[in-house]
This record gives C-alpha cells, structure tokens and sequence, in this order.
C-alpha cells in the first residue's frame, strides 16, 4: 500500500512544478509582453528583411550595413530579419514587422520579394511605404505605396576593370557570375570595357556558376581560371567569400563585390564594387522624417543612381595596387561622376564580332537597352546561352 | 493496464519526451547565446500557436510541408528511404505551370485549370519518384543516393526551363515562366490568408493513412516493408507495389509543388526550390512515417519556422538560430528511436504491478 502514496506525492510534486512554470510565464507575459510594440510618439520604425545571412561578405551584408548606419539616428527604430526565403514566408515577415514591431516602412532587400510577395502587401496596407531593391517599379501598374531603388553598379565595376587592368601580368582577367541576366552580363562587360580601357589586349574569361550561392562551383571556377592563368578574379554571386579566398590562397589578385572583402585576401585584394547603402537609407529616412511619403509624392518611386549620387563606392586600394592604377582609377571615377566618361558609348562589338552600340550612340545610364542586355563584350570568353 | 495502452503509452511518451529533450537542449544553446531561455520559448509559443494571426503563420508554413512529407513517409511503408521530395515538387510546380498555361490558353474554367494543374504536377512528381523505385526495384540502385542525386537534375531542369524554353522574356533579371492568369490562381480559405494547399495536405494526409492502414494495398505494402523475401513468396506482386507507393509519394510532393505556383508564386522561377522538401523529409521522419502524425508534426515544424523573425527581432539571435532548433529536434527524435522496447516502464510485466504514468518518461536524452 505504498504505492498510492507515493503517487500523490509525485502528482504534488507535478503540480507544483507546472505551477511554477506557469507563474514563470506569466511573469515573463508581463515583462515582456508589451516591448517589441512600443513604438510611440514621432519614432519611425522600418524593418528590413534579407535573404541571406547578415555577415556573408556580400549582397546581404552590405544591406545590413546600410541598416547599421541608422543606429545612431535620433526617431528611429529598425526591426530586421536574414534569411527570409522568397516564399510566402517573406510576407508574414512583413505583416509581423507591421503588426508586432510597428514598422510604417519595409526595406525588402531581395529581388524576388518584389512580384507578388511586396505587391501583394503593399494592397494588404496602404498606409505602410514598401521600399524594394531592384528598381522594379513600373508608374500606373504598381500601388502608390511601392517605391523602388537601385543602384548602376557596373559604374564602379568599371573602375575596378581599370585597377585589374594594371595589376594583371598575364592579361586574363577572370569574372565568376551566377547567372547570365541582363543585370550580371552588365558588369561583367563594364569591367571588361574598364580593363580594356588601360590595355586593349586583356581578356575576360567568365563563367555562370547557375546559383546566386553555390560555394563548391564557385570554388572550382576560381581554381580551373588560377590553373589557366589568370591572375585576377572579381565575381557577381551572392557572396564573393569563397571566390576571394580561393584567389588569395591560388597567390592572385582579387576584386570584390558588393561589400568590402579586403581582410579576406590581405595580400592580393586590389578594390571591389561595393554598395553605399547607408547613403541611400539615411536619405530615405531623412524624406520620411521630414513628412513625406511615396503616397503624397515627397518620396520618388524610382531612385536610382551611381557614383555621383552617392550609390556606390570602391573598397580601399590594396597593397597590389601602383600609384599609376589609383591615379587612373581615380581619374576614371571622377568622368563618370562629371558625366564625361560614358561605358557604352558606340562602336561597341559583341563577342561574336557584331555590333552591338553603333559608333557614335552613346547609351547613358537610364537607358532601356542596357536593362535588356543580353551580349557579352569583346574581349569577354565565355557566352550566354 | 493492458499491453495495448503501454505500447499507445510509448508511442506517445517517447517522442514528447524527445521534443521535450530537444527544448532543453536548445534552452541552453540560446542561454549560451545570451537569450533567456524561457524567454526565447515563450516567444516561440507566442509566434507559432499565440494568436489567431500567428496560427495563420504556422499553417501557412506547415501546409507545403504536409503534402511534402508524405513523399517520404509513403515510401517508407515500403522499407525505402527516398529523399527526393525537393526534386518532385519543383518538377510539379514546373509542369503545373506548363499545364495551367496550356489550358488556361484553351479558354477552360477556372475549375477545370485548377484540376489540370493539379494532375499535372502529381503525374509529373509521381513518374520522378517512380524512376527511382524502379530504378530500386529492377537495377538494386540505392534508393536515398538516386533521390537525393535526382533533387540536383531536377533543380537544373527547373534553372534550364526557366532560363530557356519556358522563359516569359519580360523576366529579365529574375527569370521565369508565363504568369498563371490571377482568376486561376487557388484563393484563400474564408476569413483567413491561408490557402487551399492546407485542405489539400490535411486531405492527403487523412487518405495516405487510410490508404496505408486500411485497405489491402496498404497491408501489401507494409508486408513487402517488413520482409520483401516473405512477401514474394506469399506472391506479392513487390515490383508493382514498389512503383505504385513511389508514384503516389512522388505525386504528394508534385501536388505541394503545385500549391506553391497556385497559391503563392503564380509562376515558376527559382524561387519554387525553397527547401520545403527537406523540411518534409524531417517531418516524415519525426512522424515515423505515420501520416496522421505527419500533418501534427508538420504542424510543430510550421511553427518552429513561423518563430524564426521573432528570435532575430526580439532575441537578437542569429537568422541560424531556426535551423539549429530543427537540427536539435531532428537529432533528438532520431536518437529516441532507438529507445522503443528499451524502457523498463514500457515493458510488459505481470499484471499486479501498476504502470507508472507517463511524466516519469521525459528524459529520454
């Protein structure tokens, strides 16, 4: 007959523990419950949301430091979120963002958040402004609440051909891409054009990895170029890590991309076209504070922009690097910022020996065509399809 | 207490008691990150089952995952390991597209499309799965390698159709296929922003677990499971069961692939290959392959994926912290697997002595 009794000791015992663990939570309720909403008075709350991980050398780090910029501003607060998949995922990221944290703005950083994820929110709530990188907005098609921004990066991967240029022995430059859109087959021809530019003899080779994260191909391009000779790498993929790493340890130059790579490759980093992101989000910031909206028309739906309007900058020089390449690097900047140097300007040949601008055309920044662009430079090794 | 309800017991106490193990561990993983533990599970509970809103969330996230899961767990009946859900559902997905185009061009109801695109990924999901079975079945090609080999094709043939013949070309720098017509698109459950795809997971489900328990292709199924020697020679047609349970498994998953495009994306691209078939090949394990189960387990999975933003946003724990609770679940439950039978309190003993109750069984770790 012991056993009974020892039951009703054990069930005590279960009960006071649940009953402790329920005064825990109900503490913590209390506690916590009302912070992640308190987003009173004039404080601004934007949230942003990346697809990758904060700290990944690339694309999603030089987001994040651009939201890292807002810290010390004075009424603000930021909410953010990585590795937010382009699912609808992302929109529940957005509604807890708008409905937990309070955001009145959305800085969704990846291109595919865009159709239907930001789209379909931005109906869901019209009084929240919908900021998307990848300058998609389309004025009379999408809602007034949808502004977009982007930046004309190839600027600076120019700049950064002129740099491999000099640096390069060999002149066999190596570009690794991800996927041969319009937007990636820009800069590896800006970068061309920008090495050619210093040496009309040097070469590109790229090659598309298919995935804009693929460390294992991106790996095994480095390597096959570094066995074929070329002697400096620059790549547009999601995060340039493995690429710069591969090049420092193969002993040749690299140029970054998209953040600055430098302590990855001490020895051979040259420069990198990195984003300024923090430029552009304090600008947004500052338009909102100030009172204006995409919706009453303070804000512009489409920012764009290069180096001149403060979207782009070059990483520090590296040690590989002669006082003539900064000197022609720096001269090359300071046309595209004055508007003297334009990349495609006429007669520019494909690789296949047509002409794709026809001598004498001059195709600004803005221009539909580079948006479409679907060629490869002279010069470039390696085709589209 | 009969043996009956102690084995019910286990089946239940062992992986509540791994999920438990599995919280604990994790508790001292954000202690180590500098959160508060009771704070991160609270946040959790709150993010995942709190409110209505965030119940939303969970089932958004679970419901890919139901359909998913049965891609593995199915099979499993079978004694086969296949992991290829990712490959058949971005493959449904691709030829749901395919089909909803061609007959939305033929001008059919909308109805009609939907039903279209619904065969059309199942029957394009099912025969990639069913190559593997028979690949299995008539070459001995080891099940899991060839799936998961067959994920990678399928992901490339996804890349390749929507970089080439199926690209719409106003998709410049995201490519992808021709919109699905927005009046064709799955709508939403009354009241909710949840999606058809959960009636339909919750459906398959139900109907995989009749299918299996309940009818004599199921028993046909298990029995080649438990012993495919004795199932020849009891004159079990083991082949066509093979190919039969691969392409339902397959067809699973194609049809989740198709909830994807239906109800979410409206089209085909990159974005479709978004790790909901891995996630399923862990929901089925946890299951342990039952398919009721697998809709709970899809369910706590869901919701482990619906707390992911707010560890980031109130915790400050890094965007991996998500994927390390589902490494700690996984690992837990497949550890506790081998802990059925072992149990003393589990074990059938005389009749005089009481069975213990079931709070006593929580530290399988």
């Amino acid at each position: 007959m012991r056993n009974p009794t020892f039951q009703v000791t054990r069930r005590q015992m279960v009960r006071g523990l649940l009953a402790t663990g329920a005064f825990g939570l109900t503490v913590k309720l209390s506690a916590c419950g009302n912070a992640p909403t308190a987003s009173g008075g004039d404080t601004l709350t934007a949230g942003f949301i990346y697809v990758g991980p904060k700290d990944d050398y690339g694309y999603n780090q030089a987001h994040a430091e651009g939201r890292a910029s807002l810290d010390g501003m004075d009424g603000v607060k930021t909410s953010e979120e990585a590795s937010v998949p382009e699912t609808n995922a992302v929109q529940e990221t957005i509604r807890s963002m708008i409905d937990l944290d309070g955001a009145t703005a959305i800085f969704a950083t990846s291109f595919g958040y865009f159709d239907p994820h930001v789209l379909a929110l931005a109906q869901d709530f019209p009084e929240v402004q919908f900021f998307h990188c990848g300058g998609l907005y389309q004025e009379g098609v999408h809602p007034e609440n949808v502004g977009s921004y982007f930046g004309y990066i190839d600027e600076a991967q120019y700049v950064a051909g002129v740099v491999a240029a000099h640096a390069s022995s060999s002149k066999r430059l190596g570009f690794i891409a991800a996927k041969p859109i319009p937007q990636v087959l820009r800069n590896v021809n800006s970068f061309t054009l920008g090495a050619r530019s210093i040496d009309p003899s040097v070469t590109t080779q790229v090659i598309f990895t298919g995935d804009w994260a693929d460390p294992v191909r991106e790996a095994e391009a480095a390597n096959s170029m570094a066995d074929q000779g070329v002697d400096v790498l620059t790549c547009h993929v999601d995060s340039p890590k493995v690429v710069i790493e591969t090049a420092e340890r193969r002993g040749i130059f690299a140029s970054g991309y998209h953040a600055n790579q430098a302590e990855l490759a001490p020895q051979g980093y040259l420069t990198g076209a990195e984003w300024d992101w923090s430029n552009v989000y304090n600008n947004y910031i500052t338009m909102m504070q100030e009172g204006k909206t995409l919706m009453n028309g303070g804000i512009p739906h489409l920012v764009r922009g290069g180096f001149k309007d403060g979207f782009l900058k070059l990483s520090p020089y590296g040690p590989g690097v002669s006082a003539s390449a900064q000197e022609a690097a720096e001269a090359a900047k300071a046309q595209l910022i004055s508007g003297e140097l334009v990349i495609y300007k006429g007669e520019i040949k494909d690789n296949q020996g047509k002409v794709a601008i026809a001598g004498g055309k001059e195709l600004g920044q803005t221009a539909v065509e580079l948006e479409q662009m679907n060629w490869l430079a002279e010069g470039v090794m390696g085709s589209v399809g | 207490m009969s043996d009956r309800w102690r084995s019910l017991l286990e089946k239940i106490c062992i992986p509540v008691g791994a999920l438990v193990a599995a919280l604990v561990i994790f508790g001292l993983f954000c202690a180590l990150a500098g959160a508060n533990p009771f704070g991160v599970y609270y946040s959790i509970y709150r993010a995942a089952f709190g409110s209505w809103s965030s119940f939303q969330n969970t089932l958004i996230q679970a419901s890919p995952l139901m359909l998913s899961a049965l891609c593995t767990a199915l099979p499993a009946r079978l004694g086969l390991v296949i992991i290829g859900n990712e490959g058949a559902l971005v493959l449904g997905g691709l030829a749901a597209v395919a089909g909803g185009l061609t007959l939305g061009g033929w001008g059919l109801p909308t109805p009609g499309v939907q039903l279209g695109m619904a065969l059309a990924g199942m029957l394009v999901g099912g025969i990639w799965i069913a190559i593997v079975g028979a690949l299995r079945h008539y070459r001995a090609v080891n099940e899991t390698i060839s799936s998961l080999l067959m994920n990678y094709i399928a992901i490339a043939l996804l890349n390749h159709m929507v970089n080439g013949p199926m690209k719409d070309p106003s998709s410049l720098n995201k490519p992808s296929t021709f919109p699905i017509p927005e009046m064709h698109m799955l709508g939403n459950l009354p009241g909710s922003r949840v999606h058809y795809g959960l009636v339909l997971g919750l459906v398959a489900c139900g109907l995989a677990y009749f299918l299996i328990q309940r009818t004599t292709f199921g028993f046909a199924a298990r029995t080649a499971g438990g012993n495919v020697r004795a199932a020849r020679v009891a004159g079990l047609p083991v082949g066509k069961l093979t190919l039969a349970i691969c392409f339902l498994g397959g067809a699973c998953a194609g049809l989740a692939g198709m909830v994807e495009v239906a109800a979410v994306h409206g089209r085909a691209n990159e974005s479709l290959n978004a790790n909901y078939g891995y996630g399923g090949v862990l929901v089925a394990f946890i299951a342990r392959h039952n398919p009721l189960a697998a809709s709970l387990v899809a369910l706590l999975l869901g919701g482990i994926l619906a707390s992911g933003g707010i560890l980031q946003r109130s915790h400050g724990l890094p965007d991996a912290t998500v994927m390390v609770f589902q490494g700690i679940v996984f690992l837990s439950v497949l550890y506790s697997d081998s802990l059925y039978g072992k149990l003393p309190i589990f074990k059938a003993r005389p009749p005089k002595v009481r069975p213990a109750p079931p709070m006593a069984t929580a530290t399988p770790v």
